[in-house]
């Protein structure tokens, strides 16, 4: 693995005159690089890293989502890059928080980690890579507000398939009920946290692409509960 | 089927309770829909679907295989077949509406009927009017029915997009292409200006030296910095707009010498695509539903006909207020109708309407913009509550990603029309 080689100590060392400063203020690269090791399976940081079953973490910072030459991303990561997501502190911090909340269906294996410092430190440890100034925080990460925002009891509310199936009529005018994803993703049998999460990630703006958070905007915390109980269940 | 399955358990357990199924086919309330396009075929799929056999739903629609008039232009561009255009009512038959391949001729409101050109009348409970539009005789002075061969108008959909494709391929070497479009209010806003920007892709590759002219009566049109953008960088040279500042609302055809008169000047070309001014279908004027502008006003909460209550009217002829006319709103409005049609037969609950829109266009390859926004009842119209519009100057990789959601919607909405 290219992030434990022996040559990562002098590459490190040569970069940090310029992005010593930025790690530091993300939290304790060190740590990081440990934590990374659950990462490691999957993905290559550091010098001569390569795409491997995930691609390459070199320049993450600063790079848009799904836009290295050539690797095989999933659609649903293709489609965040087309839609205009970049990774920054606050894209990359909500993304391995939560995979599924801010781009749904990746081929990405990872739970998440929920703790705030843990993501800290392994983004200070992945900013090393990333040489582009602009990346520098302006504030710590913890500034961020938790996106997306949800209180549990909107992800305990029981949704109405009655009132989801009415709803899902506006929804199906894009998204096949057979579940085709041709140019439009397909949304049946999600589970319905997912759903939920995925349908307040837009709410808040979270989730690029002007359609859906039109759409999300105006939808109560019901309705969406609803509309997530309803496509669970939709067999094609 | 479903239905058996109902009535089955009914009889064995709990009849009463079940009892709407269990009336005979001639004694189901009866639903008759005119038209089948995004607005009528939705309407009968929606009504036959939910309401599992309790209603009894015709659908009455001249042709077999219909051709849906949105994506005639990536036809004209070379970007689809003919042939994906075609769908036929064989599984809205199968989920038990009555397909009548006919034409509507007349509405008798008293008798609650509906007069066939084949010579049948077909009784109705609720009657669900979705014709589109016909044009304005005379709006454009020289034009009419009888010419449209010579000048298509080629804006429903079916054998006028062939033609006109046809005529522009036959283009001499440098000719010109010239297209009359029409005022406010029409069908698809920004269609015009995408069957300029395919017939322009179509002619740089064809015929590069070969000329667009646009004669239009409105001072701006949908999209238009998106377009204008879009046809400098990819077709500069190619397209002239002459606006109304320039009398483009002043002007005549001759079809008899292929000219187009603009404002006295005379103009000789090789096509002339005339998009007239339009109104409603013309069996919503028959049946009485139209006001002077020639559109049929509907209430914003379910689109029914301010002249009638049995009546709803949906897409392109109804007068509702801020939804753009075209194949996406019909098919919103329908399925808030359909609700209230099965609300209003069976007792089935009716929820707040709520409608959306989104047209998509594309300029060049994998050069697609839309726009769109979401829409809500009030008062005395449906009004808009949010919006949104692709944006100049932005990047390849959103331009193309929103080409491929138009064809994911294409997909969307016919599975959703058609069954």
């Amino acid at each position: 693995m290219a992030w434990r080689s022996p040559t990562l100590a002098s590459f490190a060392l040569a970069l940090a005159a310029g992005a010593a400063y930025a790690a530091d203020e993300i939290g304790d690269a060190d740590r990081g690089a440990d934590l990374f090791y659950e990462c490691a399976g999957c993905h290559e940081v550091g010098a001569g890293a390569v795409d491997g079953v995930g691609p390459h973490l070199n320049g993450i910072f600063g790079r848009r989502a799904g836009a290295i030459e050539g690797y095989p991303y999933s659609k649903a990561m293709a489609r965040a890059g087309a839609d205009g997501m970049e990774w920054h502190l606050d894209t990359l911090d909500a993304y391995i928080e939560n995979p599924k909340a801010l781009v749904s269906r990746t081929r990405m294996n990872f739970d998440g980690l929920s703790e705030p410092q843990d993501r800290a430190d392994m983004l200070a440890y992945l900013r090393i890579f990333s040489a582009n100034p602009a990346d520098i925080p302006e504030a710590e990460p913890t500034a961020r507000a938790d996106l997306p925002d949800l209180d549990p009891a909107i992800l305990a509310i029981e949704g109405d398939p009655d009132y989801g199936e009415y709803l899902s009529s506006e929804c199906t005018t894009c998204h096949q009920r057979d579940g085709g994803d041709g140019g439009i993703p397909a949304i049946i049998l999600w589970p319905t946290e997912d759903f939920v999460v995925a349908m307040h990630a837009y709410k808040q703006k979270m989730r690029p692409h002007p359609v859906m958070q039109m759409m999300a905007a105006r939808l109560s915390d019901e309705e969406i509960a609803a509309l997530a109980a309803y496509f669970a269940t939709l067999n094609p | 089927m479903d239905l058996n399955r109902r009535l089955f358990l009914g009889a064995a357990t709990a009849a009463a309770t079940l009892s709407a199924p269990m009336l005979r086919a001639q004694d189901r309330p009866k639903v008759v829909v005119i038209g089948g396009g995004a607005g009528g075929a939705t309407a009968a799929h929606y009504i036959a679907k939910d309401s599992e056999g309790a209603i009894d739903v015709t659908l009455v629609e001249p042709s077999r295989t219909y051709h849906t008039c949105f994506f005639s232009n990536l036809f004209l561009g070379g970007f689809v077949p003919v042939e994906s255009l075609g769908h036929s009512y064989g599984k809205l038959a199968g989920m038990g509406v009555n397909v009548v391949h006919d034409w509507a001729v007349g509405v008798d409101r008293d008798a609650k009927t509906v007069a066939l050109a084949g010579g049948g009348s077909l009784p109705y409970d609720k009657l669900i009017i979705s014709p589109g539009i016909d044009f304005v005789d005379g709006s454009v002075p020289g034009w009419s029915l009888a010419t449209q061969s010579v000048m298509p108008h080629a804006y429903k959909g079916g054998t006028q997009a062939e033609l006109l494709k046809a005529q522009i391929a036959a283009m001499p070497e440098g000719g010109t292409y010239a297209m009359v479009a029409p005022p406010n209010p029409y069908r698809c806003p920004p269609g015009p200006y995408e069957r300029v920007s395919m017939v322009a892709h179509h002619l740089k590759q064809a015929n590069p030296t070969a000329k667009i002219l646009i004669v239009d009566p409105k001072e701006k049109f949908s999209k238009q910095a998106l377009f204008e953008e879009g046809w400098a960088k990819h077709y500069g040279g190619m397209i002239d707009w002459i606006g109304p500042d320039f009398g483009g609302d002043v002007v005549e055809v001759r079809p008899g010498t292929m000219e187009i008169v603009i404002d006295g000047a005379v103009e000789k070309v090789d096509v002339a695509n005339v998009i007239p001014a339009m109104k409603a279908g013309r069996i919503a004027e028959q049946a009485g539903l139209t006001n002077d502008a020639g559109w049929a006003p509907v209430s914003p909460d379910m689109m029914q006909s301010r002249e009638d209550e049995d009546i709803h009217v949906l897409g392109d002829a109804s007068q509702q207020g801020d939804m753009p006319k075209s194949g996406f709103s019909a098919n919103s409005q329908a399925k808030v109708a359909a609700m209230a049609v099965r609300g209003a037969l069976t007792g089935s609950k009716v929820f707040p309407a709520r409608y959306s829109n989104t047209c998509w266009s594309l300029i060049a390859t994998d050069d697609g913009v839309k726009v769109g926004a979401s829409y809500q009842p009030t008062d005395d119209k449906i009004s808009k509550v949010d919006g949104f519009i692709s944006q100049t100057g932005e990047d390849a990789a959103l331009r193309k990603a929103t080409y491929e959601e138009s064809i994911g919607w294409y997909q969307g909405i016919t599975s959703d029309m058609f069954g």
